[in-house]
């Protein structure tokens, strides 16, 4: 199995969105799996922003620039427009301050994809409707008392968040995972329903379309 | 020999080729300095440990800080006998810097006291010790003399050269002097230009060496040594290392052998008893006129003299970065480093960085060593991959 194959579900979808030869900013990066990917196969010039010290020293290990900051504090230190592509995945939901990060993106990144779980996906409306209590679902797989999740967000409510912070969606993926992490599908109607989770391609309002 | 490595299959002579002892590197055509002086004639002494592989690629150049010398790892020491290396922690067989995978480097640097050319050399043209008729050296002075050195071993390109304080000053100028030298640049609780506060305490401590009557405008060659005051220097400089957390943890307000306060000005207090230790320890292996100059070519170093700034003056090649700070580093503060980070990140450098929890301050890079492991073997190691990969060695570094 290579690294590619062990590549989460909505990273792929990631992946085919990034032009080749893109710089390219990881916020969140991890082990630099998605990064190294984009190196070695899209001949992308690549980085990382991390804050867990293994996981800088396993992207380390693979050649990768990772610099340790905390993402809340924005992304002081990179010039306006330093990169193609800024991703933040599955990630700017644990953010303290989502808009602060989607409006350093939008600086420094001519686009930004972000990937995060749908709140307004039936199975997480259900089982607040019929359970009474806090959702926890394979994809927001937490309590309420101990989630690193603090800024749950809808399909339609990323979108007013977006708008709302200078930005517009260039593109949005609703999708829907059949067998979590195995495959995944693009939703067709009623994407705040029946999405569990989305990829969104961000850019400033008013920036022409490349 | 004892040896810190968990391999039981290791008998310690083949795999761990043995350290070289003080080697010395003569400069025949001298060295020009900054300060446009010209030293005639430079002896720089280092020592090695491993061996350099066959394509070059595994040579690490480290450098040491302020009060250091070439003696990084254990080996023999200048009388033959085996002595534990500065950063032994860090450097030796099975450590970070493995010395059975790399060829380490360790030079004195210029102007030091420990067989390189420095004030308590002899000067060729009066016969008697330079004292302070010794030319200023400047950070990147002693960088060009390492030059020198890597020259007499055949080195072309190191594959890491790294430091930590002053040691990494030097680090940081060997990538603004040298980039086509250096693959990965591993600076360690260094910064590219010194604040006010830390040039504050250097200049105490020099003021102390310089008011001590023995001292004699630095002519104390073969008479009373300036002890008192190169002791003074030496325990405010160990306040700056520590930090509050860690004083208070080693030392509180503990009294040393009493019970009671003496009510006079004795040795009471356990720091005081500490300072005073390791004032005294000092000045036995230390010379009050190297700390004269190294303390102020620390003070000079600005990593963007000669250019208009950090940036320029790191605009050149493609060195890769490692920049490791301590959190409680008051003295070589993080938002140092960070100015420099932001530097290289400007540029589209290659910059890695992290900031390692810890009470210890400045003295941290001597003493958290698995912390700085975690981050700089991965580096290092996928560094040297990638060396020698470029030298048709080896087929790729991913995912092996």
């Amino acid at each position: 199995m290579t690294a590619a194959d062990l590549l989460r579900a909505d990273l792929k979808l990631v992946i085919s969105l990034v032009p080749e030869g893109s710089r390219v900013l990881d916020l969140g990066c991890g082990d630099g799996s998605l990064i190294a990917h984009l190196r070695d196969e899209r001949g992308c010039n690549v980085r990382g922003i991390e804050l867990a010290p293994e996981e800088i020293a396993a992207a380390l290990g693979r050649g990768l620039s990772v610099v340790q900051a905390d993402l809340d504090e924005g992304l002081v230190g990179y010039p306006d427009g330093a990169f193609d592509v800024v991703v933040l995945s599955q990630t700017i939901q644990v953010m303290r301050n989502p808009a602060l990060v989607l409006r350093e993106m939008l600086r420094v990144g001519e686009r930004g994809i972000v990937t995060f779980p749908n709140f307004g996906h039936w199975r997480v409306r259900g089982y607040l409707a019929f359970r009474g209590r806090m959702p926890v679902s394979e994809s927001i797989p937490f309590s309420w008392y101990d989630t690193p999740n603090i800024h749950h967000t809808t399909l339609k409510d990323f979108r007013e968040f977006v708008s709302a912070n200078g930005g517009q969606i260039e593109r949005e993926i609703p999708l829907s995972a059949g067998e979590w992490r195995r495959e995944i599908r693009e939703v067709r109607f009623w994407p705040n329903l029946l999405a569990d989770t989305a990829v969104a391609v961000v850019r400033a309002k008013g920036a022409a379309r490349v | 020999m004892t040896t810190q490595n968990d391999d039981s299959s290791y008998t310690g002579t083949a795999a761990e080729p043995p350290a070289s002892g003080r080697q010395r590197c003569t400069l025949e055509d001298g060295l020009d300095l900054m300060s446009g002086k010209r030293l005639s004639h430079v002896d720089v002494t280092y020592e090695t440990w491993g061996e350099l592989d066959e394509h070059g690629t595994n040579a690490v150049l480290v450098c040491h800080a302020l009060t250091g010398d070439s003696h990084v790892a254990t080996g023999p020491g200048p009388n033959g006998a085996e002595k534990p290396g500065w950063w032994d922690v860090m450097v030796g067989p099975g450590m970070t810097f493995d010395t059975r995978k790399y060829f380490v480097i360790c030079c004195n640097v210029l102007g030091g006291c420990s067989g390189t050319t420095g004030p308590g050399s002899i000067d060729p043209h009066t016969g008697l010790p330079y004292g302070l008729t010794f030319p200023l050296v400047t950070i990147e002075d002693m960088v060009n003399a390492q030059a020198a050195v890597l020259d007499c071993l055949g080195v072309e390109k190191l594959v890491a050269v790294v430091g930590g304080s002053v040691g990494g000053m030097q680090a940081l100028a060997w990538a603004k002097l040298y980039p086509e030298r250096v693959r990965t640049c591993i600076g360690v609780a260094t910064t590219p230009r010194l604040g006010a506060q830390a040039i504050g305490f250097n200049e105490v401590g020099r003021q102390a060496i310089l008011a001590d009557p023995n001292f004699r405008g630095g002519d104390y060659d073969g008479k009373a040594q300036p002890e008192q005051g190169l002791a003074i220097a030496r325990m405010v400089g160990h306040i700056t290392y520590l930090s509050d957390e860690s004083m208070r943890a080693k030392f509180g307000r503990r009294l040393q052998d009493r019970a009671y306060h003496a009510f006079d000005f004795v040795t009471e207090f356990e720091v005081e008893s500490y300072l005073a230790y390791q004032g005294r320890k000092f000045v036995d292996r230390f010379d009050a006129n190297t700390y004269l100059y190294m303390t102020k070519a620390m003070d000079y170093f600005d990593l963007a003299s000669g250019f208009g700034s950090v940036a320029e003056a790191l605009a050149a090649g493609d060195v890769r970065w490692l920049l490791l700070t301590f959190s409680s580093d008051w003295l070589f503060p993080t938002y140092q480093t960070k100015g420099l980070l932001d530097a290289l990140r400007a540029n589209g450098k290659e910059v890695s960085f992290a900031e390692i929890p810890s009470p210890y301050g400045h003295d941290a890079f001597l003493l958290e060593p698995e912390e700085q492991r975690r981050y700089i073997e991965p580096f290092l190691e996928r560094a040297v991959c990638e060396a020698r990969c470029e030298a048709g060695a080896l087929e790729g570094c991913d995912e092996q």
